[in-house]
């Protein structure tokens, strides 16, 4: 065989181009992640270190007056507020999403694969922005009406959320039942099981580490989600007392004052301590996510 | 005694016909070896003995499957149905749990709590199937840690725990190394005591060397069928002949 010695040379050279932008992307994406993380490390921290706030006082306080004399931060309302909205969520959206993943893969196959995941699909996608506004148009004024109240509440908040994480958790535990090997539901339905025997105890022990990941993932939806929460939980910085009051979470908290604050401020640096915070639980998230997928027995 | 007696069954896939005018009686206690080139339905006409069949869509069937003279398509309960007619695939298809749970799942879905007897059961189906001495000390690990061979072997005892009457082997041995194929071999000549056994398999000498009873497909149609002795060393049908010297498949 005789050999092109232009060929040979010009595949070496895209071969080395090619080469080139991956590292360079790569390199490029470690630097901007850890830039971030850097920045919002060293802006989070100013409000301990530059401004003597205890981190006690921080976490542990429910005082909020950041503009005043002896400026107070204490944020706890904005904690258990993120906790109570995102958790309430979870507990309704979760149980729901796992079992419309259930029903589209194992019962009702077909509607499943050609209208339901494609629908659940686009639900993923629309804009937080919209949820919100729907929120504050329609579940407001109606939680108002006929709850009492004026509407903007924890409730209206978790309700919003459910919908939000729905898609996501649906979808994500959806693929993870699907990767499950047909084998095993043959095996299962060859020793005589029923349908739902197979579910309960061969599908969903099988796809748990999956649908735990599509969990934390709508959890971590719901605790990140800023804009469409902010929107329809009346935004008062205390800890509500009932389903029916107004509150603020981490998000919301930042969204709202974040244009109203000079930077270098004991109340600008608050709000950056707000934002290390949210990025550190985040981080919790991906780590417990990594270790439950490694759990898993399929992959 | 007949154990399984099937008269002229047909199977649609949809528009294809996978199986045509199978007539085939299954001697009880018995080794039947089915062999075929691929494609030819074995593996369709073993799923029809346990109505695997029926999670398929767009499957039809016509025709008569008797089961100690019951139709099963008609007179028994599919649950009842696969307690009494166990399975074995091609690939090892051990449920992700621990090897104990596995053999213990059949037992439980039947109802089976009392720990005790769960523990007995175990322990018999894991020896009836050559496992136990390998496995007694990791009982409580998974499953998917053991190898190939003994996995196959797992998924035998996981069948046998529920006391089946028949056992479907859809190639058991194809996706194993020759020291577990003997294994098996071996365990299917110890089997035959006290179940009726049906076993595809595209493994010429393992036919030859496990059944008593040998059945030839081609293109969905029972070519032949006879005892295994008259059927490799006496084909009545050419085709037989042909593919069992290896002419084709």
């Amino acid at each position: 065989m005789t050999v092109d010695k232009n060929y040979e040379r010009k595949r070496k050279l895209v071969n080395s181009f090619g080469k080139a932008i991956v590292f360079i992307s790569a390199l490029l994406l470690i630097i901007i992640t850890v830039s971030l993380f850097l920045f919002v490390t060293s802006k989070g921290l100013s409000t301990f270190i530059k401004d003597g706030i205890s981190i006690k006082e921080f976490l542990f306080s429910t005082t909020w007056n950041p503009d005043r004399e002896v400026p107070a931060v204490g944020s706890l309302q904005f904690i258990i507020g993120s906790i109570l909205v995102s958790a309430f969520a979870i507990m309704i959206s979760a149980p729901l999403g796992v079992s419309s993943a259930i029903f589209m893969v194992e019962i009702e196959k077909k509607l499943g694969q050609k209208i339901l995941q494609p629908a659940i699909e686009i639900f993923v996608g629309i804009p937080s922005v919209v949820y919100g506004w729907v929120g504050l148009t329609v579940l407001v004024p109606f939680i108002s009406k006929h709850f009492g109240g004026l509407g903007f509440s924890l409730l209206a908040g978790i309700l919003v959320l459910t919908i939000m994480t729905l898609p996501t958790i649906t979808s994500v535990s959806t693929d993870a039942i699907r990767s499950l090997p047909v084998e095993i539901r043959e095996a299962s339905y060859a020793l005589g099981a029923t349908r739902w025997q197979t579910i309960r105890h061969v599908v969903i022990p099988a796809a748990k580490s999956g649908i735990l990941t599509a969990i934390i993932l709508g959890l971590a939806r719901a605790f990140g989600e800023a804009l469409a929460v902010q929107m329809v939980i009346g935004n008062r910085p205390v800890i509500p007392k009932s389903f029916l009051e107004p509150m603020s979470t981490i998000t919301s908290i930042i969204t709202m004052d974040m244009a109203n604050t000079a930077m270098g401020s004991v109340w600008n640096d608050a709000l950056w301590s707000l934002a290390l915070l949210l990025l550190i639980i985040s981080f919790t998230f991906i780590i417990i996510i990594k270790l439950v997928g490694r759990r898993g027995m399929y992959k | 005694m007949k154990k399984i007696e099937v008269r002229e069954l047909d199977l649609f896939y949809g528009e294809v016909q996978a199986l045509k005018k199978i007539n085939l009686d299954v001697e009880a206690n018995s080794v039947l070896a089915l062999i075929g080139p691929s494609g030819c339905g074995k593996s369709t006409f073993i799923r029809t003995l346990n109505r695997m069949n029926d999670l398929i869509e767009g499957v039809k069937i016509n025709g008569t499957v008797l089961l100690d003279g019951q139709d099963l398509y008609k007179e028994v309960d599919v649950i009842e149905l696969r307690k009494k007619v166990g399975m074995v695939f091609q690939k090892p298809n051990p449920f992700p749990m621990t090897v104990y749970d596995n053999v213990a799942y059949g037992p439980r879905i039947h109802g089976i709590k009392d720990k005790k007897k769960l523990n007995e059961i175990v322990e018999k189906s894991l020896k009836a199937a050559a496992l136990w001495d390998e496995v007694k000390d990791r009982l409580h690990k998974s499953a998917l840690s053991l190898s190939g061979g003994q996995q196959q072997r797992l998924c035998i005892a996981r069948t046998l725990a529920v006391e089946p009457e028949v056992i479907l082997m859809d190639e058991p041995t194809s996706a194993l190394d020759p020291i577990s194929t003997m294994k098996i071999e071996e365990l299917i000549e110890e089997l035959k005591n006290k179940y009726t056994i049906i076993i595809v398999t595209h493994n010429m000498q393992q036919a030859g060397r496990v059944s008593d009873y040998t059945a030839f497909f081609l293109n969905g149609e029972l070519i032949e069928s006879g005892p295994t002795d008259q059927v490799f060393y006496n084909p009545k049908d050419k085709r037989t002949e042909d593919y069992i010297t290896g002419r084709f498949g």
